[in-house]
């Protein structure tokens, strides 16, 4: 029997100690934390540089602009509530209609208005955010996604996630929310997240609570072999977001909307260590081999060229 | 290399704290382990004799290195004399003097010794040469000449000579010839010379010594002889009376030789008696005294010099470091997960007071309690402050109930639950009840069993004796600790939790 550490490092599986000391301490300068942090700040940067993002309906900055509300959404059946400064997904609701003065949640479940209420004014009072600082409340769009994921998500909105290790996008997987994730993406509240080949953009069998899977636990379907529309177009996109914030180690959330194609959903200064389990292949090898270079190009186009000739040479050798 | 930096600054950091360390265990005597307490002697020297009325000066001679002890601290206590102390062949002397006295005069020399295990047992001065044959007349001649040559056919080599030399000459009716011998000492003090006199015989070199049987509460003691024989490499001290080996135990060897232990010039009818009393001190204190009789600074700005209430929250403080060090190893190497980062050291601490059973029960006890009130006010809907207010509120007022329940059940451990930190308390039940809602039940006992895991562990190496002791004694120690923090701080190996996680990788099963 050889020693599990050896195994995972011939693997290439980046660990949580050395993606913290090696690559987001050395990459990511802290002061531009903020930038991804808050979520309106992204969002703010990305309308600036021209990429989409949900658009965004209001923000709820105090408890008596709670009672403002219903002005706020206006027509608007569906939208998400998610706090600016939240991490992990959590304090994330979405609301995908109204029915007679109550809210559907993505779940199915209905809530009140008045429940409604309290979660943002929980959001506010900074129990979702980091440090457990007062917070504010974003409304924004709610994601009609692409149906190509329908079969392999249960409700919620399925996001595809890209790390970018200095403006190189090295691994993506889309994470498909399950029954037990209570339609949220993130894999550690037990979504599950597909690889995809980052050549031809087709999703490959994926990740459920650390094990290996090959369909969806709740739909059943299988995972592979669903290829991406606009797989180049997104990939590019996932790029830029590196000019944006200049974060070394960067992930980058995608959804596919139905009427608007790719948006940025929010980016992550921490993306965890998963998409190596999803995709069946350990980042260091290509986050070492990017670390070796000397010169990244500037152009958004030949960095995505750039991983790919990576990923290829590395796949053949 | 980018992690040289970190290596060299932690190594450094390590040596530092080792060397400073060593050197107080080395130098100054510092103990490594808790141990008992030592055995300190004071002895009081009352040197009195009748003064003529002129000058006076008096010469008491004082010990300089009594084998198996080591002095802490001495004092001259007299009445308008001037005092002065000087080295006085093997001996040291006190020097009393004053211009004019008369009447019994009485001058006090008080030193304070403590058993030492590391010092010398026994005097290593260099060989002193072979002494002459001394002239014994005609007839005694002729006994000791038989003496000497029965005992040589008996014996090999000197130690066991002189030994058997000592047992004849004090076995009576032996021998008539012996027996003539043994009228050569009328005192005991001329007893032992008398013995050194017919080792001379054999070429011997012996001398004879003076010494004290320290028993507590001894007053108006006088000294004992004693001999000791040199066998060319070190003084072997053998009883005049049975010619064993060795002194006795608690025996303080006061001086060498016959030379007079008062000697006063302007003075007569000098007489010397001695007082013994016996305490128990604890060595690190004992250390404290020598490192200042050594003029050491070290000691001055230890924890020692601290008022003694400052230096028990010292001695709870240091040992904090010691936890952080382990959720340091259990969090980045192991992997475990908990509430909060330092959460469980703070749990730890407090299980000091109330100990690991009790401690770990009367946690989870008022976690589960709280856990159950805080979900019900989940229904009321009330903002983050209030309810973590209420929340707080409701940890004291179980605290409150279970001291008043385990009380009248006759239980005081349970007592010890108001030293809980119920701030931590009130928090770790909000996050856990967020973690519960968030990532169901499962992840929520989780790290709360991890935050309980770690604390117990904090709690057994924050108690462990050996360790609070080594960090109050050497808080340089902590330099390391440190070091070994710089160190892991750029660990970038799995953890071992990450071995279950990725063990789809490990075992590469393929659904």
């Amino acid at each position: 029997m050889r020693w599990p550490g050896t195994i995972l490092r011939e693997a290439g599986i980046l660990s949580m100690n050395q993606r913290n000391a090696d690559f987001i301490m050395l990459n990511n300068a802290r002061r531009l934390y903020p930038l991804v942090d808050d979520k309106l700040k992204t969002k703010e940067l990305a309308k600036r540089a021209g990429i989409a993002v949900p658009a965004l309906y209001g923000v709820i900055r105090t408890e008596h602009a709670i009672n403002e509300l219903d002005a706020l959404l206006g027509e608007h059946k569906s939208f998400v509530v998610k706090p600016a400064h939240g991490s992990g997904g959590n304090g994330i609701l979405v609301i995908t209609d109204r029915r007679q003065g109550r809210f559907v949640k993505a779940s199915g479940s209905m809530i009140s208005r008045d429940e409604l209420g309290h979660h943002i004014s929980n959001i506010l009072s900074g129990m979702f955010s980091l440090g457990g600082m007062p917070d504010q409340a974003m409304i924004e769009y709610c994601v009609q996604f692409d149906p190509i994921f329908e079969d392999v998500a249960f409700q919620g909105v399925p996001d595809i996630r890209t790390i970018v290790f200095r403006g190189v996008p090295v691994a993506s997987m889309v994470r498909l929310p399950t029954r037990a994730s209570d339609g949220k993406a993130n894999l550690h509240q037990g979504a599950v997240g597909a690889g995809i080949d980052m050549a031809s953009g087709q999703t490959q069998s994926g990740v459920c609570q650390n094990a290996r899977v090959s369909t969806h636990p709740d739909t059943g379907a299988a995972l592979a072999g669903i290829g991406i529309p606009g797989w180049e177009t997104l990939l590019l996109l996932a790029a830029r977001c590196y000019d944006l914030a200049a974060l070394g180690y960067l992930g980058v959330d995608v959804v596919l909307d139905r009427e608007f194609g790719p948006l940025v959903l929010e980016l992550n200064a921490r993306p965890g260590l998963s998409i190596q389990l999803a995709n069946r292949r350990g980042l260091l090898p290509a986050l070492k081999a990017i670390e070796g270079m000397e010169s990244i190009p500037t152009a958004a186009d030949e960095r995505v060229a750039l991983g790919l000739d990576l990923l290829a040479g590395s796949a053949t050798s | 290399m980018r992690n040289l930096p970190v290596w060299i600054i932690a190594a450094l950091l390590m040596v530092a704290g080792g060397l400073l360390c060593a050197y107080k265990v080395n130098v100054l005597g510092l103990p490594l382990l808790p141990s008992t307490d030592a055995a300190v002697w004071t002895v009081e020297a009352r040197a009195a004799f009748r003064a003529r009325g002129g000058p006076v000066k008096a010469t008491l001679l004082i010990p300089r290195e009594p084998p198996g002890f080591e002095r802490l601290d001495e004092n001259y206590i007299s009445n308008g004399f001037g005092v002065s102390q000087e080295v006085s062949g093997q001996n040291r002397a006190a020097l009393w003097a004053v211009r004019r006295a008369s009447g019994i005069q009485a001058v006090y020399y008080r030193l304070t010794v403590f058993e030492t295990q590391t010092g010398n047992t026994t005097h290593n001065d260099p060989f002193p040469g072979y002494p002459r044959v001394p002239d014994y007349g005609e007839s005694t001649q002729a006994a000791v000449n038989a003496l000497l040559n029965e005992v040589r056919s008996e014996s090999a080599d000197i130690a066991t000579f002189a030994r058997a030399l000592i047992a004849r000459m004090n076995r009576e009716g032996a021998n008539p010839s012996v027996d003539s011998l043994r009228t050569g000492g009328d005192s005991p003090g001329a007893w032992a010379q008398w013995l050194v006199d017919v080792l001379a015989g054999a070429r011997i070199p012996a001398r004879v010594i003076w010494g004290l049987p320290l028993v507590d509460g001894t007053r108006d003691a006088t000294l004992v002889p004693y001999i000791e024989v040199h066998n060319e490499q070190r003084w072997i001290p053998m009883s005049p009376e049975t010619g064993v080996v060795g002194l006795p135990d608690d025996f303080l060897v006061w001086r060498i030789g016959n030379d007079p232990l008062l000697a006063v010039d302007g003075g007569a009818q000098p007489d010397v008696r001695f007082s013994v009393t016996r305490s128990q001190r604890q060595i690190v204190s004992i250390a404290r005294d020598r490192a200042k009789l050594h003029g050491s600074l070290m000691l001055d700005y230890s924890l020692f010099s601290l008022p003694v209430q400052t230096q028990n929250v010292y001695r709870v403080l240091l040992t904090v470091p010691l936890g952080a060090f382990l959720v340091v190893l259990l969090r980045n190497v192991v992997g475990v997960k908990t509430f909060g980062t330092f959460m469980p050291i703070l749990i730890a601490l407090a299980f000091r007071e109330t100990k690991l059973l009790w401690g770990i029960v009367l946690f989870s006890l008022i976690v589960a309690l709280g856990l159950g009130l805080r979900f019900a006010l989940e229904r009321l809907k009330l903002l983050l402050v209030p309810r973590l207010a209420s929340v707080l509120i409701i940890v004291i007022l179980l605290m409150l109930f279970v001291s008043l329940v385990s009380h009248h059940l006759g239980m005081n451990r349970g007592l010890s639950i108001a030293l809980f930190p119920m701030v931590i308390l009130a928090m770790t039940i909000e996050r856990m009840s967020l973690v519960w809602e968030e990532h169901g039940a499962w992840e929520a006992i989780l790290q709360g069993g991890g935050s309980l895991l770690v604390a117990a562990a904090g709690f057994l190496i924050m108690s462990n004796q050996t360790l609070t002791h080594l960090v109050f004694v050497f808080p340089e120690l902590l330099l390391v600790l440190l070091g070994g923090c710089l160190i892991l701080g750029r660990y970038t190996g799995y953890r071992l939790s990450e071995f279950w996680r990725f063990r789809a990788v490990l075992t590469g099963k393929d659904p």
